[in-house]
């Protein structure tokens, strides 16, 4: 057959090479190229986009670093009293300090400073930011736990359960909470000391601190409600969808359901929350140092360190700075991340 | 609503006595009663002083009485400040907080909506981001680090204004500021978000090709709407005038109910520490039913089931 002939348009005959298999760059064409991208590192991938986000992970990276591992290297302790060296200025060395330097001793700048009692204000500083940073996280960490724990029973039994079990939030969310953290703040203090000196099992109390555990279990108490009204809302719409069904047709406990199959669906949302309750927690335990319930001396808080400052505003007007920036960004940083990784976690939740 | 309504007030109801309760037997179990911080009172002082407030006697009668007499709207005396009723130091201490408080949540409002509405219309470009940027530092500054910034640039450095008391108009000034800085940074927020939302919708752009002047667009169509959020903050926005006031008044030596329910409790004043705690948790749970009422009487759309 001639195989230059011009190809009839309307012919039914059919083509040979039509039916010859694929070459494999050509089968390759067809492959869809894009990769499947599950929930994680579609929400990373998002959130890496985000500069503003980033640069607040990065600054509580650094927060993190400056009051967890500098103070171990550092060569001052927060309650360590320098005699002679009260009431520095910023990079001022004590005339002691000074003589010392000229034998020949190498000393240690104190970098913003000493206060009244020659404690160096740098390490308290790095000191009360640890206190800021754990409070903020262990508390929300405890909000997490118990708010998911209720909102996931109230919501997957529902019923009169539900209804009670929200009724007794309602009650708990009417509550004004400073009121009462304040009082039972103030009121907790004697029956842990008690509990602490009495019961060796509780001798632990004393090692973190009274006015700490205070607050985590005030935090604990009263913020948990809001956690619970969100978690529950998502169980709620979650437990209607078939794959519960299914995993229920297959025989799974309630348990499971609840554990591996609902909470695992609402974590973005869980994450964005307990991360935006961050700095709320460290808000409020700033205040309330600062109106002298909070962390018990000579632990340093950052709320503690500025109320101390204003005593001396005239003279040291310097001492309010560093603790007032330090909480400053650490909320600062805390909720811009918060809000990052609200848009690429759970977008729908934000308005 | 009617239901709904009463279904609240009853919540309201049983939340106030249980703030009440526990405040009441929380602030027994501290120990030192109100008499211990003085100068050391004989036994016989003490014991007569007890008797006279009827603290010798047993937790349950004390409380039977407190509240028998709370119902009848008998706060009692003041332990600690002899010769004063509650109430009446509640009554001269809410004048000064709320005179405070109300100018601030005034200016807060007055600065934060046009804000706001001001960076929504300038949608990224400069005024937009320098608006953005100064509400979001602002959100994350304590009151009592802007109330001492304050103190610092104003009395301090500049020695313009004084730091305590509450006499004269400049008295004000630094106590409304340092209060009002946070919710007008969270105002102009709020209502940059949903007024951006709205000015997005169907009927603004029919507003706009019907011929409206813009004017008449944003105050009579956009604003409305983006408005509701700003009123359900109102109520949190109460509260938080008060925690901020539990700061701002002690650092300023305001004679206000939040620096007297501080000192209360530090002091154990029992009557006075469950009268301030009935009276703003009263206060608290009323603004925000008011805000819900409100909130239903703006937006009709909204249903309670």
């Amino acid at each position: 057959m001639d195989m230059n002939r011009k190809p009839n348009k309307l012919s039914l005959q059919l083509d040979v090479s039509d039916f010859i298999p694929a070459r494999e760059d050509e089968k390759q064409s067809l492959v869809i190229m894009r990769d499947s991208v599950g929930f994680w590192r579609n929400g990373f991938s998002r959130l890496a986009k985000n500069k503003i986000a980033m640069v607040s992970l990065f600054v509580i990276m650094l927060t993190l670093i400056f009051s967890f591992i500098m103070p171990i290297f550092y060569p001052y302790s927060y309650e360590q009293q320098i005699r002679g060296s009260e009431n520095l200025a910023p990079m001022q060395y004590s005339q002691a300090e000074l003589n010392r330097k000229e034998e020949g001793e190498k000393i240690f700048p104190h970098i913003l400073g000493t206060d009244a009692l020659g404690r160096d204000t740098t390490v308290r500083l790095m000191m009360g930011s640890r206190i800021s940073l754990s409070v903020g996280i262990i508390a929300s960490f405890l909000v997490l736990l118990i708010g998911s724990t209720y909102g996931a029973v109230s919501g997957f039994v529902g019923g009169k359960l539900d209804i009670v079990m929200m009724q007794f939030v309602d009650i708990i969310y009417a509550i004004p909470d400073i009121l009462i953290i304040i009082i039972l703040m103030v009121t907790l203090k004697y029956p842990l000391q008690k509990l602490a000196a009495t019961v060796p099992f509780f001798a632990w109390i004393n090692v973190i601190g009274v006015g700490l555990i205070c607050i985590f279990i005030v935090f604990s108490l009263l913020y948990w409600v809001g956690m619970a009204r969100i978690v529950r809302s998502q169980i709620l719409s979650l437990k209607e969808q078939e794959f519960v069904t299914a995993a229920r047709a297959l025989g799974a406990k309630n348990s499971r359901i609840i554990g591996k199959h609902l909470l695992t669906n609402a974590i973005g949302t869980l994450i964005v929350t307990t991360t935006l309750q961050i700095p709320s927690a460290i808000f409020t335990e700033s205040f309330l140092s600062f109106i002298g319930i909070g962390v018990s001396a000579p632990m340093p808080s950052l709320g503690s360190m500025a109320s101390s400052a204003i005593g001396g505003l005239t003279s040291y007007p310097y001492r309010l700075f560093a603790p007032a920036v330090m909480i400053s960004i650490i909320i600062l940083s805390f909720n811009l991340f918060g809000d990052g990784l609200r848009d690429a976690f759970d977008p729908k939740l934000k308005n | 609503m009617a239901r709904y309504l009463l279904k609240k007030i009853l919540v309201s109801l049983v939340t106030l006595w249980l703030v009440a309760s526990a405040t009441f037997l929380l602030m027994h179990m501290v120990p030192g009663g109100p008499f211990l911080a003085e100068k050391s009172p004989s036994e016989a002082t003490l014991k007569a002083l007890n008797e006279k407030y009827g603290l010798d006697q047993p937790l349950s009668i004390q409380y039977k009485n407190y509240f028998a007499k709370l119902l009848k709207g008998d706060m009692g005396p003041s332990i600690k400040q002899r010769g004063r009723e509650v109430d009446d130091i509640i009554k001269t201490g809410f004048k000064v907080s709320a005179r405070v408080g109300g100018l601030s949540i005034l200016l807060a409002v007055i600065l934060g909506v046009p804000l706001g509405s001001f960076a929504a219309l300038n949608r990224g470009k400069w005024p937009d981001s320098l608006i953005l940027l100064i509400s979001t530092t602002g959100i994350a500054v304590p009151s009592f680090v802007v109330s001492t910034v304050l103190m610092m640039i104003f009395s301090v450095k500049l020695d313009l204004l004084p730091t305590y008391g509450l006499t004269t108009w400049k008295h004000y000034i630094m106590p409304v500021m340092s209060l009002a800085f946070y919710p007008t940074a969270y105002i102009s927020r709020l209502t940059r978000s949903s007024m951006l939302e709205v000015l997005g919708q169907d009927y603004i752009r029919t507003a706009k090709a019907k011929g409206l002047p813009m004017y008449k667009v944003l105050f009579k169509h956009a604003l409305r709407n983006a408005i509701l959020p700003v009123v359900t903050y109102l109520g949190p926005l109460l509260a938080y005038t008060l925690t901020g006031s539990f700061v701002v008044e002690r650092i300023f030596t305001v004679p206000g109910l939040g620096n007297f329910f501080i000192s209360s409790i530090l002091n154990r004043d029992y009557t006075m520490i469950m009268g301030t705690t009935i009276f703003l948790a009263t206060l608290i749970i009323i603004m925000n039913l008011v805000v819900d009422i409100v909130y239903k009487l703006v937006d009709p759309r909204i249903s309670y089931n």
